[in-house]
């Protein structure tokens, strides 16, 4: 079963191919954008930019430290650097850089991690990114976002390179289903968006999570389970109202997430319904562990975040939500 | 036309700048408690010849002049001696310097950008400034801008291999508006380099990356002032200025012993050090 197959969704492209044409779009309608690129632009997706704007795009080779530095002085310069480069890669090398060239003032600079997850499967953990999430949280004027869709996609790369500020956008390698409608969809920073409407439980979920939250919808359906999902694409600043108002409105949550649950979406999402109106929850995402390598599909399974372990985690919260309740 | 703000001033008044940045960072550090004073002596002359000896184009009420030659602080512990020059050069008032290091203060241990006028990047974190600095060329570039970049490192920071990704790319970039400053003080925190991390042969390293190499006095304004210039004729290549230096320059007992790295003088000893600047 692919990705959005039970919701019968209309299946799209790889996100990363999705992310390559929206960003092609932005530079051809705004010259202010430059390219960093740490030898990865024919599958990070910026090649097309590099042929149509060679003199905006910059290789600086596998140097990622160096990458983000020199992106910080582009920066200064009135440019807006999208520095891009495999997620795990550019995160880990350069998180230094990051944190001291970009983040403590606040550059105007973007940072691009392709490859996010644990989908992008074979060539296995070197090559994942299951702590960029964690490792972005952590650098407080950072903007996160996780969009889910070629639609939502396309407005996240535009919103980007428009608001002031770091911002960094995780794409990934798996091919995704159209979630909203292909010309249009609601998309503001840190606005969380309801895909699907239900009273019984919230599924909250980000980038491609979210199209396996709304295939656990359809399987919970059947049972007679309505659960609401929420496209959580902006995890900095967090949509604290969203949760709340879920929390409140129908009483359970479960998160899911192509992450690590420490320190993902999901810890994110606790805090706030702790904060605000205490609900049972469960958790999907990556336990503490490395992954095989192999098929996406099957490392889904294998570590637990498919629709049905998705499905699974609605039964047991909504059930939670009754002992609570009787108590 | 690119303009020359300061005037060409004789190497003796140069000298008494010299002379008033140190007295200046060794206020600022014993009052602060704290702060790296020896890192800064080392790198008096450097950046009075920068600021002071008619090298950096920079108008000080305009900190944002797009023309502006860029001065990168990379050993960004040296931060007491950039508030220092600063504050002399005109960016802001000399009273900020006594607020080194308190809370609610925009005169941090280490520099952070948009906080005062004049610092182009935050930096303490070692190893970033020559590519945040390539980053200025490259976009300089792109504006139409004909500035230099100068970028002053610390020998024990060459050991971040960061350092060493953008020595690369600079000569790729064949940045011949880019000049590296070498703070030469053989002493990195805890010992003698030679001893922590040999960085010899230096010199024949930096050609080997495609730089041209100029070797300075680095505590002779004039020596220093010489070797920029014939960097800033170097086309086609980055550039780098070797500077020996040594480090707590002008204390003789902060001169002998690098312990001293990180350590503020306390009052009796700032006392005895003050003198010793002001007779030398
Ligand atoms: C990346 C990084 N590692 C470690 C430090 C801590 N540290 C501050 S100064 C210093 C020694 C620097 O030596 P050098 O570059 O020779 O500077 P000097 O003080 O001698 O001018 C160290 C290890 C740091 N600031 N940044
Ligand atoms: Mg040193």
């Amino acid at each position: 079963m692919q990705l959005g197959e039970k919701a019968g969704l209309k299946p799209s492209k790889p996100m990363r191919d999705v992310f390559g044409d929206a960003f092609l779009e932005l530079c051809r309608q705004n010259p202010k954008i430059v390219v960093l690129d740490g030898d990865l632009c024919n599958t990070t997706k910026t090649l097309a930019v590099r042929q149509e704007f060679p003199e905006r795009f910059f290789n600086i080779g596998l140097a990622e430290s160096n990458m983000v530095s020199i992106g910080a002085g582009l920066a200064d310069c009135g440019f807006i650097p999208f520095i891009t480069s495999m997620s795990s890669f550019l995160l880990c090398n350069a998180y230094d850089q990051l944190r001291l060239s970009i983040a403590i003032a606040g550059l105007n600079a973007k940072v691009v991690g392709s490859h996010g997850g644990i989908t992008l499967g074979k060539d296995g953990p070197t090559a994942m990114a299951i702590e960029d999430l964690a490792l972005m949280g952590g650098l407080p004027t950072f903007t996160i976002l996780v969009p889910c869709d070629p639609t939502s996609m396309h407005l996240a790369v535009r919103a980007m390179a428009e608001h002031v500020g770091p911002v960094y956008l995780r794409s990934s390698r798996v091919a995704i289903p159209h979630i909203y409608p292909e010309d249009d969809c609601p998309f503001e920073i840190g606005v969380a968006n309801t895909v699907r409407q239900g009273s019984d439980l919230t599924i909250i979920g980000c980038g491609i999570m979210v199209a396996a939250a709304l295939d656990a919808a359809a399987i919970l359906a059947e049972e007679g389970i309505q659960a609401r999902v929420l496209d959580m694409h902006t995890l900095r600043p967090m949509d604290t109202q969203a949760i709340a108002a879920a929390a409140r409105e129908t009483g359970a949550i479960v998160t899911a997430e192509e992450h690590l649950l420490h320190g993902g979406m999901g810890s994110n999402v606790a805090r706030a319904v702790g904060a605000t109106h205490p609900v049972p929850m469960r958790f999907i995402g990556l336990a503490d562990t490395y992954t095989d390598s192999g098929d996406p599909y099957d490392l889904l399974k294998k570590y637990g975040m498919t629709a049905e372990d998705i499905a699974q985690a609605a039964r047991e919260v909504v059930a939670a939500k009754g002992e609570t309740a009787g108590a | 036309m690119p303009e020359t703000l300061k005037q060409e001033r004789s190497l003796q008044d140069l000298k008494e700048k010299a002379r008033s940045l140190r007295l200046d960072v060794l206020e600022m550090t014993t009052r602060a408690g704290s702060g790296h004073p020896s890192s800064s002596f080392s790198s008096v002359e450097i950046l009075t010849a920068l600021y002071f000896g008619d090298i950096l184009r920079y108008r000080s009420h305009q900190p944002n002049w797009p023309e502006r030659d860029r001065f990168i602080l990379s050993k960004g512990h040296a931060a007491p001696l950039l508030y220092a020059v600063l504050s002399h050069a005109g960016y802001f008032e000399r009273e900020m310097l006594w607020r080194l290091r308190q809370v609610d203060s925009p005169v941090e241990g280490h520099p952070i950008q948009n906080k005062l006028p004049g610092i182009e990047t935050t930096s303490g974190s070692l190893g970033k400034g020559i590519s945040v600095g390539l980053g200025h060329v490259l976009g300089g570039r792109l504006n139409g801008l004909k500035y230099r970049v100068y970028v002053l490192l610390g020998d024990g920071e060459c050991e971040e291999g960061q350092i060493w990704e953008a020595a690369i790319a600079a000569a790729h970039f064949k940045a011949d508006n880019l000049i590296a400053i070498v703070d030469y003080n053989k002493y990195q925190e805890t010992g003698p380099i030679s001893r922590e991390m040999a960085l010899e042969p230096f010199a024949a390293k930096w050609r080997a990356f495609g730089w041209h190499v100029e070797e300075a006095d680095g505590h002779d304004v004039g020596s220093v002032i010489e070797k920029l210039k014939s960097a800033q004729a170097v086309t086609g290549q980055p550039s780098v200025v070797i500077a020996h230096t040594v480090k707590g320059k002008g204390v003789s007992f902060v001169e002998a012993d690098y312990t001293f790295h990180g350590r503020a003088l306390k009052p009796e000893q700032a006392e005895k050090a003050r003198e010793e600047i002001l007779c030398s």
